[in-house]
């Protein structure tokens, strides 16, 4: 690499908001969008489906059986399938994001429903709680821990793997991993890998925050 | 691209009809070859470093946070950008800039995984191994580590699938394997080759992931099987 320094630091004021949509900052907002969205879509199934599976536990097996199988498969691998039938669009990427996250999200549903006690569950059978009231204020409260625990997992991959994208078009920051190999220029490469990885700490604490929102009484029970 | 859904099938009867993909140093046998010989290789490395030093985070509690810590950090560090860098600053002359970031990626998750294994088995397991008079090392080998074979194992496998896919994307810096017919196929708008490609990724994934169910299957206790 000779003199070239890592970083060049007037490379990124000059690149920040240039205004073409590969201004970092465009790349950012692209990212973020990017892997958020597979994560709220696959809460979104994940929740009835790990409901169905903590009610039914015939259906368990099966499920996670299969999403341990979609868990293994590269998420370059399933962009390229998908490029058949979506194209080089964002769907390309959100899709197989989606089912990662899916992956990570059932079983933790599952499990934070099995964490919720017994005897407080027949408490609130016995105090009148109709099943669709005793789900909602009682048993996914308690089983909120388990399931965020997921989430944070689910957001951080996803944030990370959203870059691989960028191998089709579509990968928000990854864009600058690509523009620097191709250029030999590492600046972009090491501004790409600071920003997903503060964009993926920012998420969790975020996360981190809405659990202790969600849970007041851990803390109650903590500060005893 | 307006391929349509018979697109895939018509590629994947182009892709792997054609006897030109079947020889050679660019063939299917060739490429997965050396996908398998990167990710073993780089696999091996990762275990030979995680495994004992998870063993001896788990059993002494000595710098625990610190790699739970790196652990979760690792998972946030995006595979493609450090894969470009590492080389990029390395260059490519022989494989090991392409092996860094993969055993790099291959470590936290045995690292993790073996800690907890070892630090999540019941303490009364722990002080009957010790009152029945076996010592340290004994009762790491002899207890701690049977009853957390399924961890350790799941650690391994979540890394053995984590080397298979990056060596996929590896394929973008040059690295040989079967990423080469995605990256390639891209290059050249052969979808053919991109699809055929993914293909193959998909079931190397699932044959190591086959592997791993197999190998549980032999080596867990089925003692150890029962209680979880």
């Amino acid at each position: 690499m000779g003199d070239e320094p890592l970083v060049r630091w007037d490379w990124i004021a000059r690149n920040w908001d240039n205004g073409t949509p590969y201004a970092i900052k465009a790349l950012l907002e692209d990212h973020t969008v990017m892997a958020f969205l597979p994560v709220v879509f696959g809460l979104l199934i994940a929740l009835p489906l790990g409901l169905a599976c903590a009610r039914w536990r015939v259906l368990y097996q099966p499920t996670t059986g299969l999403m341990n199988v979609i868990y293994s498969l590269p998420s370059l691998a399933l962009f390229s399938i998908l490029l058949s039938v979506t194209g080089l669009t964002r769907t390309t990427v959100i899709i197989p994001l989606t089912l990662f996250s899916l992956a990570v999200l059932i079983p933790a549903v599952v499990d934070g429903m099995t964490s919720v006690p017994d005897h407080v569950r027949q408490s609130a059978v016995a105090m009148g709680f109709r099943p669709l009231r005793r789900l909602l204020q009682v048993e996914l409260p308690i089983a909120v821990p388990v399931v965020l625990a997921g989430l944070r997992v689910a957001t951080v991959s996803s944030i990370s793997l959203v870059s691989v994208g960028a191998l089709i078009g579509q990968g928000g920051l990854g864009y600058l991993f690509i523009d620097g190999w191709q250029r030999q220029f590492p600046t972009p490469i090491v501004v790409g890998i600071a920003l997903v990885t503060l964009l993926a700490l920012v998420a969790d604490l975020a996360l981190i925050l809405i659990q202790r929102w969600l849970t007041p009484w851990a803390r109650a029970r903590r500060a005893a | 691209m307006g391929a349509g859904e018979e697109g895939g099938v018509n590629w994947l009867v182009e892709f792997f009809g054609d006897p030109e993909h079947w020889s050679g140093p660019a063939g299917i046998p060739a490429r997965l070859l050396q996908h398998l010989e990167f990710s073993v290789l780089a696999f091996l490395i990762a275990a030979v470093i995680a495994v004992p030093l998870g063993l001896w985070v788990g059993h002494t509690g000595r710098g625990a946070l610190l790699v739970v810590t790196s652990a979760n950090a690792a998972r946030a560090l995006p595979t493609l950008g450090l894969l470009v860098l590492v080389v990029l600053l390395i260059g490519v002359g022989t494989v090991w800039p392409v092996l860094v970031p993969l055993i790099a990626l291959a470590v936290p998750p045995i690292l993790v995984n073996t800690y907890e294994g070892i630090r999540g088995v019941d303490a009364d397991l722990r002080d009957a191994a010790y009152g029945m008079g076996l010592r340290g090392r004994q009762v790491l080998f002899r207890a701690l580590v049977p009853v957390a074979l399924p961890l350790i194992l799941l650690g391994l496998r979540l890394a053995a699938i984590q080397v298979v896919a990056t060596a996929t994307v590896a394929a973008y810096v040059g690295l040989g394997g079967l990423g080469r017919f995605i990256i390639d196929g891209l290059a050249t708008k052969d979808y053919g080759s991109v699809f055929g490609g993914a293909v193959l990724v998909v079931l190397l994934a699932l044959a190591v992931q086959w592997a791993f169910t197999l190998v549980h299957r032999v080596v867990v206790s089925p003692g150890v099987r029962q209680v979880r």
